[in-house]
């Protein structure tokens, strides 16, 4: 395992120190080209585990190491160029265009007084095409509907042209055809080398992209490993405390509960 | 789609090469505008018979257009900065405790202090940054939502307390000689700049506006939340202090010469994002430029409409809620084609 480009070492964490911890010894490891998804119930800290990876959150015990050194010793535009998240949501206050929304990406690439230029353009307008709403590059951000939203976040994040990319519930807000198109991105980004962990509530995309899971539950240590041994009718039973099973259908595996 | 936005980004920059062209093209033909020897347009022929006249327009006029011109852009590279900020577009510059804070130190400096106008200034200059500084500080202790709410809650309580003591004051000042005096104050005014008074404020503000010029990209980045901002490379804590600084500081110093002049630094944030949009690397030389436009010709108008001075203040803020008004009852300019 030493091709880790993103490892939790023992990483506790709570927000408030009279209270017990959030998380509690948590271990696993994100390596290059593959997915990690984070799966668990409403509460279980997955967006709490992403903040700690993007370094925005210091653990109270343990280390993050983001290739070979731990992310609280990064500079921060260094840390930017490595490591992107896309939130699950964004509040923007001003008509910006996509295209000088998904620019902003660009600003780890750039000293503190940079202006985004030509090649900068190009970039982000690339990673408009390749999330599939270039078409709306000039509408402004508070016209865009949730998903298109959402896409426009995975853009930007691509703009950073990072190593390691955070997802936080990447699917929530999208329909049908886009959450198959947003599974065929991560497949093309894992497919470039990138390291893709994300948090996810839907069994179907997990089966469909996960090579590895990461299985979360308050009060119960978190379990990590190879998709295929951790995420399990007796595991997802155990973590949501409901009847559930894995069945497969046309020669893929779907969730369901009865 | 690229080739587009390029196109637009020129055609942006076309418009604001446009703006200083008229900036200085006013600015060049109020040095003219008075009410000396009547009414109305000085001929400029008369500069070189008349010493007078000289003497009036390097002593007078183009200080006091100069203080204008810094005024309006401070007050609406200022209110840009807190707008994006804060993420709210009815903040103004002076609300971190900043504007109380001058109006309180000028009254205390009438009533209690020789009211020389240098006294005034000083006492006006230093309680606008005690207001700021205490805003912060408070913030950094309240123990109540996010660093932007907490920041606004701050300056709010501080701007109560000292407008309560500006009422105190105002009771306790003398009626026949310190009260218009204050009244005065607070409505604004460039009536009484020298050159002296001017150059006091000048380092505070062109440091200001040049930090300001320099990260008006930036500034984008760091509008965004907090978490956001860090996942984009910055340090959203410390660049946002720098911002902070660099945009209340010079208002403080330039607040502390003219008096409360309300509206700028409100209503030129939104007119220049109307025209330019949202992306701060334009909307920030726009809101510069628009504002010394608008303050120079509000400025005109004070000093030549009438005999006597109509206090700026007035002014900019009758002219600022009309333009206000017609914006926001104008259309959606950029809707979902």
């Amino acid at each position: 395992m030493s091709d880790a480009v993103l490892c939790f070492d023992a990483v506790t964490f709570g927000y408030r120190r009279d209270h017990p911890p959030i998380l509690r010894e948590v271990s696993f490891a994100l390596h290059a080209g593959r997915v990690l998804a984070v799966v668990g119930p409403n509460g279980a800290g997955k967006t709490t585990l992403l903040a700690i990876a993007l370094g925005w959150l210091r653990p109270w015990r343990g280390e993050v190491w983001l290739n070979g050194r731990p992310i609280r010793t990064y500079p921060r535009d260094a840390r930017g160029r490595w490591l992107a998240i896309v939130p699950q949501s964004e509040h923007t206050p001003f008509d910006y265009t996509v295209l000088e929304y998904v620019l902003m990406g660009r600003a780890p690439h750039l000293p503190p007084l940079g202006i985004p230029g030509p090649e900068d353009y190009r970039i982000a307008m690339r990673a408009l095409e390749q999330v599939g709403i270039a078409a709306l590059a000039d509408h402004a951000v508070p016209t865009l509907s949730g998903g298109e939203r959402q896409l426009m976040l995975l853009a930007r994040a691509l703009a950073q042209q990072p190593k390691v990319l955070l997802l936080d519930e990447p699917t929530a807000h999208l329909d049908l055809h886009n959450k198959v198109r947003l599974i065929e991105i991560v497949r093309a980004l894992r497919a470039q080398g990138l390291a893709v962990m994300m948090t996810n509530h839907e069994p179907e995309v997990v089966l469909a992209v996960a090579d590895d899971v990461l299985l979360m539950a308050a009060g119960q240590p978190a379990l990590s490993g190879p998709a295929e041994q951790v995420f399990t009718e007796a595991a997802l039973r155990r973590i949501y405390q409901l009847p559930i099973r894995l069945v497969e259908i046309d020669g893929r595996r779907h969730a369901i509960w009865t | 789609m690229l080739r587009a936005a390029l196109a637009q980004d020129a055609r942006r920059a076309r418009l604001l090469w446009a703006l200083l062209a008229g900036l200085i093209a006013l600015f060049a033909v109020s040095i003219l505008v008075g009410r000396y020897p009547q009414p109305g347009v000085l001929p400029w022929w008369r500069l070189a018979e008349d010493d007078l006249a000289l003497r009036l327009v390097f002593n007078l006029r183009i200080p006091r257009l100069l203080a204008a011109l810094l005024l309006g852009m401070t007050l609406s590279a200022a209110g840009l900065v807190l707008q994006s900020l804060f993420g709210n577009p009815l903040v103004e510059p002076g609300f971190l405790g900043v504007s109380q804070g001058a109006a309180f130190g000028a009254a205390f400096a009438i009533v209690f202090l020789s009211s020389t106008a240098l006294v005034t200034q000083a006492s006006a200059a230093a309680f606008a940054l005690a207001g700021l500084g205490l805003s912060y500080a408070l913030a950094r202790r309240l123990r109540f939502g996010g660093w932007v709410l907490r920041l606004v809650l701050a300056g709010i309580a501080v701007s109560a307390l000292f407008s309560a003591g500006v009422g105190l004051l105002k009771y306790i000042a003398d009626p026949l000689t310190q009260l218009p005096e204050i009244t005065f104050w607070l409505l604004g005014s460039l009536a009484s700049i020298t050159w002296p008074r001017l150059l006091n404020a000048l380092p505070a503000v062109l440091a200001g506006l040049t930090i300001l010029l320099l990260l008006r990209w930036r500034l984008n980045v760091l509008s965004l939340s907090e978490q956001t901002a860090f996942s984009l490379g910055s340090a959203p804590g410390r660049e946002r202090l720098v911002l902070i600084v660099a945009a209340v500081v010079p208002t403080a110093a330039m607040i502390a010469i003219s008096g409360l002049v309300g509206w700028i630094g409100l209503i030129v944030p939104h007119i220049a994002r109307r025209i330019f949009n949202a992306d701060t690397r334009f909307g920030m030389p726009a809101a510069i430029l628009i504002g010394g436009i608008f303050t120079v010709a509000c400025d005109n108008a004070a000093r030549t409409l009438l005999a006597g001075e109509i206090p700026l203040g007035i002014l900019t803020s009758l002219l600022g809620a009309l333009i206000f008004l017609g914006l926001m009852m104008a259309q959606q300019i950029r809707a979902r084609p």
